[in-house]
Formats: structure tokens, C-alpha cells, sequence
């Protein structure tokens, strides 16, 4: 050590002679299965994509035109339109690492705010709606105070917000709802989301050209911004995200605010879809939200997945949904075989995550 | 001369546990400094408390002579002062350049940047590639490869490269050899000399006593939450150190 100081160690000596090569491994595993299993690591969002062309195809099959038609086709995207604005919201939370059980409630509390400010108070329609867009994006960034300043479980947070917006809609609506004659006649734009353009025999509404262009709009501020990268960085691991220079609790309060926004935009669009405004409507928006974010793809645990999965995952709901009606099955049927998609695509998640690295 | 890191009086407790009792620490402008200790004596909570990662419950940091109460890393990071965790702090599921720019992301200039807020992923690549192989890692195939897919030793490099691209006044190293291997320690400690030419100072917290008397101008050695003396590498031999940080042997005088 005291003959030669500051050479570094001998048993480094023969370094300088060493390989400089990079290394190269012959990947000796073959078959179709690894690569398929390769190819679903880098896009996770290709397996529900699977599912769902499969499944519309062995529909169209079993179905013929009366499926296979862009009467239905459209039919099956205003069906899934609120489901898919409200899985948007539920994905960016999800991808935190969080877990929303409010979405449906605030969806209908914000319709309710809308109408009623509408129509109680006399305030112009567009004010009404921007009140309601406003209470939406407030309950959601009191959720995100909750979890990131107060350090309660998302679980917890969503469970009780669910109560508390469940039973002030009601509270303050009376339970009253507002007939859809009534709102055609007064304050149209309240309906503005069920503007239907029709092309051919395709159908579409406002509601659902929404619904495309909100998850283009995310899928890219999730993938080319800076605060999308601190999304999935949060909800990955949130203290080496906080020691890399993130800062977790504003990107936590920004994702529950944004996802009380979605959610209210939703219940804007659930007037349009439904025609009235109603107090007791989209109850079960929470279960179908996170049932399309998970058949989507979207890990659980955050950090994983991506806002396209999720459409593919509200889709897939909304054919089998369709199909089976039109097969003439029981309702029941969907149910099971939802359930079933929805463990066998966490099943999927874990092969695609364990073998290839 | 004024010591460009200071922390003086230092205590932090958590629960009953003492981490940091009465603790002072200074680092001087272009050295390289060392800390060393048993498990437990405190070093990474030393390390935390003025980086900014824990607020100490009493005590003061003096950068440059100036008082700073960091709130935050991040707080730490903008007054200059990088730092590599021992648990690394990188985001597995994100790509090497993502995890290099966390925090401090380039835009694309012209609109696309400005209203569209879109990162310039070509120049952010292109920069994690080019310090990567400044560091010598050159193994890794694909600078879009998540993190989770590199070896251990290739994420410490990573790390390290982090913060060697973006440590401006004060660069902290917390194990930063522990888990390379034989090249890629080496690789590290040119790191470490490199940045000390470029006259940013190192804090080098590490087990391995070869490497420790190799680089460190100054050695702190902390035992039971305390600085209990600073040696210099070429008046101690590695037995005395080891037998100060045991306690197996009481410096002549205090420091």
C-alpha cells in the first residue's frame, strides 16, 4: 500500500489487458411462445388488443351481419363510452399505485350539480356545467390531499369519499331526477355529449369521439411529458422517486384531481347518454372502471401499463356484453365469463412479468 | 480554509433510537472524503441529514459558509448537491435515460416543447449514452431497457453516472462500489478521481478499506452517532482504522 499509493489495488494489474468486447448472449431460448411472451413484455397493451380482435371475430362468426355491422359496431362504443371516460380516470390513479372507489359516485354527483344548478337556481346552463366540472376536480384533489398529505391508503380514502358523495347526490337532489323533455327544452348543451352523427350506418356520439380522444390525449401526456413519466415513476416505487427529484405528493394530488375532472366530464357525458338527469344512474362505475383497467392490463401494484390497454379492456366488456345478448344468453353469462377475463388477464400479467427479462 | 459542506451539532432520533448525537461534519472545497464506520453507527443518517432525504431534529448545514435547511433531495439537488442512495433510487419499470433525467427532463425545443410540453427523448438518449460509456458500461445493449432488466452492478453504475452528469457542487456516494465487480469498481474509482480533477468534492461512504485508502484525502470515522475522529489515510494504516471504528482503540486526540 505505502510503495505504490495511488494505483489502484494489484490484483487489479491485469485490467488493462482485459477483454473490451460487449458482451453478447446467444439467446438459446426459441420457439413462438418466447418471443410472443417477448413481444408482450415491451407492449403489455398488445394482449387485451388480442382478446378483442378474437373475440369480435369469433362474434362475427357466430353472429353473422347482424353482429358484424357498423350499426353494432358503434352500438358496442356508446355502450362502453362512460365506462371508458371513467376507466381513464381510474387507469391514471391505478398507475400511482392507488386505487379510486369514487369515480362513479363523483360522475353522478357532478351530473347532479350540473342540472340542478341548471335548473334550481336559474344559472346559465354553461355555468352549471362548469360548477359541476369544478366540484368534480374538487373532490378528487381533496381525495389526492388525503392520500399524499394525510398518508391514508387510497383504499380507505375512495371507500369513504364513495359514502360521502354517494349520500350527499342524494341529499341534495331529494332523489329527484331531472326529466330529459325538460332539459331538451331548456338547456340543450347540457345534452351536448349525445349529439349522435350518423355516417352510413354507423352511429356516433359526441360521448364516445370524447372518450377516443381523452385516451389519445393521456396515452400521450402519459408517454412524452415529464409529469407522465413521474406518474409511472410514483407508482413504481414512490421513495426512490421522492430521492430522484420528484415531487410525489404534488403528482399524487395532480392525478386525483385530473381523475375527478375525467369523472366529471363523464358525468357531463352521462347526461347525453341517458338523456335525464339521475340521481340513482351509474352506480356500479367504480366495479366497471376497474374491471377494463385490469382486463387492460394495468397492473394493480402501478407503475405498469398503458391507457390504451384500458380502452382495449372496456371493449372487450362491451362485445361480450353485446354478443351474448344478441346470442340470446343469459345476462348471467357475461358476468361469469368477465370474471373469468379479469383473473385469467392478472394470471397473463404474472407469466408475461416472471420468464422474460 | 472554509469547509463547502458543514454540518454542525447534528442530532436525529428515531424513536428511542439515537441515529445522530451531537454529530459535526465538515467537507473541504476539491478533497475527497471518506466515511466510515460499524453497521448502524449513523453514517447514512449523516449522510441523509445533509443531503436534504431526512430533516435532522436539531443541529445546522452550512453550505458554502451559508446556512440551508433542506426540506427535500430535491431541495439538495438544486443547491447542487447530488447524491447516490445505497437502495439506488432508480424507477425498475422506466427506461435508463427516463431514470437519468428523473426530475429534470429536457423539452423539445421550438412549439413542440414549449406548448406541447414534449420531451426530447432523442437528446436525453443520446446523453445517457454517452456518460454510460464515459463510465465504461458499456454491456448495456439498449439505453431504453427498463432498469429492472440490468444487472445489479449495472444499476449502481447507472446511479453513480446520475449523479456524476448532474452533481454540480457537492457529489455524495453512499456504497457506490458495494455490489460491481473487479472492472467495474475500478471504473468507479476513476469516476471518483475524475470528478475530483474537475474540483467537485466527494463524499465516499463505503466498507471497502483498500478502496477507502486509495481515493480518501481525509478520512471521518463515525462510530455510535458520532464523528469520533478524522485521520489521514498515509498517517493510519486500514488496522488502525477498522480498530477506531470498532472501538478496539481510542485516537490519540479528539479531531
Amino acid at each position: 500500500m505505502s510503495d505504490q499509493p495511488r494505483s489502484g489495488q494489484d490484483y487489479e494489474s491485469t485490467l488493462s489487458s482485459s477483454s473490451q468486447t460487449v458482451a453478447a448472449f446467444a439467446d438459446d431460448r426459441q420457439g413462438l411462445i418466447h418471443k410472443f411472451q417477448h413481444a408482450l413484455h415491451q407492449t403489455p397493451s398488445l394482449v387485451p388488443l388480442i382478446v378483442l380482435v378474437m373475440s369480435i371475430i369469433i362474434f362475427g362468426v357466430l353472429l353473422g351481419s347482424k353482429f358484424f355491422s357498423p350499426f353494432a359496431m358503434t352500438l358496442i362504443l356508446q355502450q362502453v363510452q362512460i365506462v371508458g371516460i371513467l376507466g381513464a380516470a381510474q387507469a391514471l390513479v391505478i398507475l400511482t399505485a392507488g386505487i379510486d372507489l369514487s369515480v362513479g359516485a363523483i360522475m353522478v354527483f357532478s351530473s347532479v350539480i350540473m342540472g340542478q344548478f341548471t335548473f334550481r337556481y336559474g344559472i346559465p346552463a354553461p355555468m352549471g356545467i362548469f360548477c359541476g366540472l369544478a366540484a368534480g376536480t374538487a373532490i378528487g384533489a381533496l381525495n389526492g390531499w388525503l392520500v399524499s398529505r394525510v398518508k391514508l391508503p387510497p383504499f380507505i380514502v375512495t371507500l369513504g369519499m364513495w359514502q360521502i358523495v354517494l349520500a350527499a347526490n342524494f341529499l341534495y337532489s331529494a332523489n329527484e331526477t331531472i326529466r330529459s323533455q325538460d332539459i331538451a327544452e331548456k338547456a340543450p348543451s347540457l345534452q351536448f355529449f349525445g349529439t349522435t352523427i350518423a355516417v352510413g350506418g354507423a352511429r356516433l356520439t359526441v360521448g364516445v369521439i370524447f372518450m377516443v380522444l381523452l385516451v389519445l390525449l393521456l396515452a400521450y401526456i402519459l408517454r412524452q411529458t415529464a409529469w407522465g413519466r413521474h406518474v409511472y415513476a410514483v407508482g413504481d416505487d414512490p421513495e426512490a422517486a421522492e430521492l430522484s427529484g420528484v415531487q410525489v405528493n404534488r403528482i399524487l394530488i395532480s392525478v386525483y384531481a385530473l381523475s375527478g375532472l375525467i369523472c366529471a366530464f363523464a358525468g357531463w357525458a352521462l347526461i347525453g347518454r341517458i338523456g335525464s338527469v339521475s340521481p340513482t344512474s351509474g352506480q356500479l362505475g367504480n366495479i366497471e372502471s376497474i374491471t377494463a383497467v385490469v382486463i387492460g392490463g394495468i397492473s394493480l401494484f402501478g407503475g405498469r401499463g398503458s391507457i390504451a390497454g384500458m380502452l382495449f379492456g372496456a371493449l372487450i366488456v362491451g362485445v361480450f356484453t353485446l354478443g351474448l345478448r344478441l346470442l340470446g344468453a343469459d345476462a348471467q353469462w357475461t358476468y361469469l365469463l368477465i370474471g373469468l377475463l379479469i383473473i385469467a388477464a392478472v394470471a397473463v400479467d404474472q407469466w408475461i412479468r416472471k420468464a422474460s427479462v | 480554509m472554509e469547509p463547502i459542506l458543514q454540518g454542525k451539532n447534528l442530532v436525529k432520533r428515531y424513536g428511542k433510537v439515537t441515529a445522530l448525537d451531537h454529530c459535526d461534519f465538515e467537507l473541504y472545497p476539491g478533497e475527497i472524503l471518506a466515511v466510515i464506520g460499524d453497521n448502524g453507527a449513523g453514517k447514512s443518517s449523516l449522510i441523509k441529514a445533509v443531503s436534504g432525504a431526512v430533516i435532522p431534529d436539531s443541529g445546522e448545514v452550512y453550505l458554502e459558509g451559508k446556512r440551508v435547511q433542506f426540506t427535500s433531495p430535491l431541495d439538495a439537488r438544486d443547491h447542487g448537491i447530488a447524491t447516490v442512495y445505497q437502495q439506488l433510487a432508480l424507477s425498475p419499470a422506466l427506461s435508463i435515460a427516463d431514470n437519468l433525467f428523473m426530475g429534470r427532463e429536457l423539452r423539445r425545443p421550438g412549439w413542440r416543447g414549449k406548448y406541447l410540453r414534449q420531451l426530447d427523448k432523442p437528446a436525453m438518449e443520446k446523453f445517457a449514452r454517452d456518460k454510460l460509456s464515459e463510465l465504461g458500461l458499456m454491456t448495456i445493449q439498449n439505453i431504453n431497457q427498463a432498469v429492472e432488466t440490468l444487472s445489479g452492478g449495472q444499476r449502481q453504475g447507472v446511479a453513480v453516472a446520475r449523479a456524476a452528469a448532474f452533481g454540480s457542487k457537492v457529489i455524495i456516494l453512499d456504497e457506490p462500489t458495494a455490489a460491481l465487480g473487479v472492472k467495474e469498481s475500478r471504473k468507479v474509482l476513476e469516476l471518483i478521481q475524475d470528478v475530483k480533477s474537475r474540483g467537485i468534492p466527494i463524499v465516499l461512504i463505503s466498507h471497502n478499506m483498500p478502496h477507502v485508502f486509495e481515493v480518501a484525502d481525509r478520512i471521518h470515522i463515525h462510530r455510535l452517532g458520532k464523528r469520533l475522529t478524522v485521520i489521514k489515510p498515509d498517517e493510519y494504516s486500514m488496522s488502525d482504522a477498522v480498530a477506531f471504528m470498532t472501538g478496539a482503540k481510542e485516537p490519540a486526540q479528539a479531531a
